[in-house]
């Protein structure tokens, strides 16, 4: 009897201890949802009654909550609190969201995609997310259908709305084109290489023959590349989803060209999104830059005071997309109707509109087009250019691609390990080529 | 865990009154068979405190090692018999050791293999030989020696995020970057560090030695502190210069905590992963545009979180365990035979 007594207290001793390691797994495991910390405070956490706390998990500055939309919501229905959790690269956030959404713990109530993930998205989870086509306010038409469509499932689920998307025109220097004895004017400035990618390489022969000292005609070759991507009938999938990133036409013609530009000298050899690519706009490097609606905002941020006016956006040679997200509503949420609600809300034309005023991320809801806020858009930093209507009108122009799964991993090894190789090493682009095709061969286990 | 102090509490003093007074009253006459029956029962529950409490007190690190450590080694080990994707963890179809058998056919994996071996030596070798000398300086009598070996230290405290990001301007490829200007100041062409399969390699090397030559000297002025003074004072009276004693006292003595440098370093220099990541630019785990810096912690990266082939990363995983095992037999084999001669 005694001894029980001992072995029980040691028992308790043990439970305590695990208890006390259960409780700290839980507090690591799990983003408290309680809206202790939010303000307003008081009333119970996300249950039926009182304040309800929705979480927003985002990528990089996402612009939502930038161009003040939450707090409008949160005016507008003073029971809602909305918290934003934001990680700052999308290859972090996307491998953890495909966990979370696996094992069903960890989510917020509203998740963000980028649009190289979506078709992933559709393809193999989309059972774990919301059908938001039915919530009450989404209207189907207000939508640029191949945005609908993307996140649709093949049995018609619509489980991602569309935030904004990448219609591109071409951003370019005024200054070094003037140098270069190339017209100044927007509208000249389209017509020089309108139609045709081609035509562009022959504009940076032209500028390269009289361009000042120091500067070249493009960023890098990767940036030619994507966006001769975006423009074309197909990429990496056919219309029936076999993978076809050997012999697309499409993916081809891109890399041909980039390799061209990368060989004739006419770009500055940097790879996007890096310190020296920011720098490079700030000492203006280079001439062009492949320019969706976000892009404006990116320069300005660079090139800052010294670029006031140098800058200006044309049309791209042919409309193509660079990037775009959704936003969705996981199954395993814990306020999902509201959450559906706000996401409709969010997505909805007018607050397109807003976040491209204050974000410039352009709208995927073609009902906004017509609003004030994008139709008489100008920019004063590019020269005044009504980018409204310019990428309204790329917009119209940007062609319906199959999109599979694997587009993100299939892009990025095609410029980091292929193309990029070409533009800084000098490798031969059929070597660089077969490098990449090998790479992606692994990354996709074929 | 609140638990244990007051058990500890209420057992100890009391068995402490208990336990040890009745020897000191041995002359006293026996109380009754209930006082006596208590005193058997308290010397008993004093015996199994002594006996559990151990158990108890270490039980939380050996739980979160089950958790942390032992689960998740068990579970790689698991899910690298399987073919399963990052995505749908559960969704497993069993392979056996295709995962295994498929590495010694992926070019990749034996060039991250090597990329590993070559950057390891660059970076283990210097570091270590540098650490020596400085351990050695610094063991002098100087002035400010404590600010020295603080100073020293503060290479390991700075984060690998914040050293990298310098280290990748310093190593710009444009005539900006500073060791690229500085070759320019005696005439040499700028270098490409990161695109060169050598020079990145190099790079990367560098940042390794900067972090850990300071740590690895203060392991070996330690040791270096704890060497008689008798030594060096008979070693002089024979005559025998600095260098000499350095030679011949020393290294010799030293010749444990080298050994215990070397495997430390090593199984550092297999695992090695933030600096080669963030060398690239835009954090990609390809280890630059022709996987000329790839290590297999970066390959291993690559594989489960960027193509989310959870069962290859994890066979890559247990490679990678497999080898440290290995190089730690040999540790051991050498130690020996080091021992036996000396």
């Amino acid at each position: 009897m005694r001894y029980r007594t001992r072995t029980s207290r040691t028992a308790v001793v043990l439970a305590a201890a695990t208890a006390l390691a259960a409780g700290l797994l839980a507090g690591c495991a799990e983003d408290s949802d309680e809206p202790g910390g939010s303000s307003g405070g008081g009333g119970d956490g996300g249950g039926g009654k009182g304040r309800t706390t929705l979480t927003v998990g985002v990528f990089g500055a996402f612009g939502l909550q930038e161009a003040g939309l939450y707090e409008e919501y949160e005016k507008l229905n003073p029971d809602i609190d909305i918290k934003q959790n934001s990680v700052q690269r999308n290859e972090n956030y996307w491998p953890a969201l495909l966990t979370h959404l696996s094992s069903g713990s960890g989510l917020s109530d509203i998740q963000a995609v980028e649009v190289g993930n979506i078709a992933e998205l559709t393809g193999t989870h989309s059972g774990k997310l919301m059908d938001l086509g039915k919530t009450q306010g989404v209207d189907k038409g207000a939508y640029l259908d191949w945005k609908w469509q993307q996140g649709t499932t093949d049995d018609g689920k619509t489980i991602a709305l569309g935030t904004d998307i990448g219609p591109t025109g071409i951003c370019y220097r005024k200054d070094l084109f003037k140098k270069a004895g190339l017209p100044t004017d927007r509208e000249a400035v389209g017509k020089l290489w309108a139609g045709d990618w081609n035509k562009y390489l022959e504009a940076g022969k032209r500028f390269k023959e009289k361009a000042p000292e120091g500067t070249a005609f493009v960023d890098g070759a990767t940036g030619v590349m994507a966006a001769v991507h975006g423009s074309g009938k197909e990429k990496f999938y056919d219309a029936e989803g076999e993978l076809i990133y050997k012999d697309s036409a499409g993916v081809k013609a891109g890399w041909d060209l980039a390799a061209e530009f990368a060989e004739s000298g006419l770009t500055a050899k940097l790879q996007q999104f890096q310190p020296s690519w920011d720098q490079a706009f700030s000492n203006a490097s280079f001439a062009t830059v492949t320019c969706p609606p976000w892009m404006l905002g990116y320069i300005k941020d660079k090139a800052g005071d010294k670029g006031e006016d140098q800058w200006d956006v044309a049309a791209a040679p042919k409309p193509s997309n660079w990037g775009g997200s959704f936003l969705t509503v996981p199954e395993a949420g814990k306020n999902k109707e509201e959450a559906a609600k706000l996401v409709a809300w969010l997505t909805a034309p007018k607050q397109q509109a807003k976040l491209f005023d204050k974000r410039a991320s352009f709208p995927s809801a073609e009902a906004a087009y017509d609003l004030p806020e994008v139709k008489d858009a100008k920019n004063p930093y590019f020269g005044d250019a009504p980018v409204g209507q310019i990428f309204a009108k790329a917009a119209e122009g940007v062609p319906v691609q199959p999109i599979g799964p694997k587009d993100g991993i299939i892009s990025q090894y095609l410029a980091d390990t292929g193309m990029l190789g070409v533009d800084q090493k000098g490798t031969s682009p059929d070597k660089a080529w077969d490098k990449a095709m090998k790479t992606i061969d692994n990354a996709l286990d074929q | 865990m609140t638990d244990i102090p007051s058990d500890t509490r209420t057992a100890a003093p009391s068995t402490g009154e208990e336990g040890a007074a009745p020897r000191a009253r041995a002359g006293a006459p026996l109380a009754d068979p209930a006082a006596e029956r208590r005193r058997a029962r308290r010397s008993r529950r004093y015996r199994w405190d002594m006996k559990w409490s151990p158990y108890a007190l270490i039980a939380p690190f050996f739980l979160f090692f089950i958790a942390f450590g032992l689960f998740p080694l068990l579970y790689t080990g698991w899910a690298s018999l399987h073919r399963v994707e990052l995505g749908t963890p559960t969704d497993m179809e069993w392979v056996g050791l295709r995962n295994f058998s498929r590495l010694l056919e992926d070019e990749f994996f034996w060039n991250a293999l090597r990329n590993t071996f070559t950057i390891g030596l660059i970076s283990t070798v210097p570091q270590l030989l540098m650490a020596l000398g400085l351990a050695h300086l610094l063991h002098y009598r100087l002035r400010g020696s404590m600010f020295f070996r603080v100073a020293i230290l503060t290479p390991y405290a700075t984060s690998v995020a914040a050293a990298t990001l310098v280290f990748v301007l310093m190593f710009s490829r444009t005539d900006h970057g500073m060791i690229n200007w500085a070759l320019g100041l005696v005439g040499v062409d700028a270098v490409d560090w990161q695109n060169g399969d050598w020079t990145a390699q190099i790079a990367v090397s560098s940042i390794v030695i900067w972090r850990w030559t300071g740590y690895n000297a203060l392991i070996y002025l330690a040791a270096m502190q704890a060497i008689p003074n008798d030594l060096y004072e008979s070693a002089a009276l024979d005559g025998a210069s600095r260098w000499q004693q350095f030679r011949h006292v020393t290294i010799p003595s030293l010749r444990p905590t080298i050994l215990f440098t070397c495997v430390v370093s090593t199984i550092g220099a297999t695992q090695l992963f933030g600096e080669p990541l963030l060398f690239s630019q835009g954090a990609s785990p390809t280890g630059g545009s022709d996987h000329q810096f790839q290590t297999l912690g970066l390959y291993l990266y690559e594989q489960g979180w960027f193509n989310q082939h959870l069962g290859r990363s994890s066979a890559i995983a247990w490679t990678m365990f497999l080898i440290l095992v290995l190089i730690g037999l040999l540790n051991w084999a050498i130690s020996r035979w080091i021992r036996r001669s000396a």
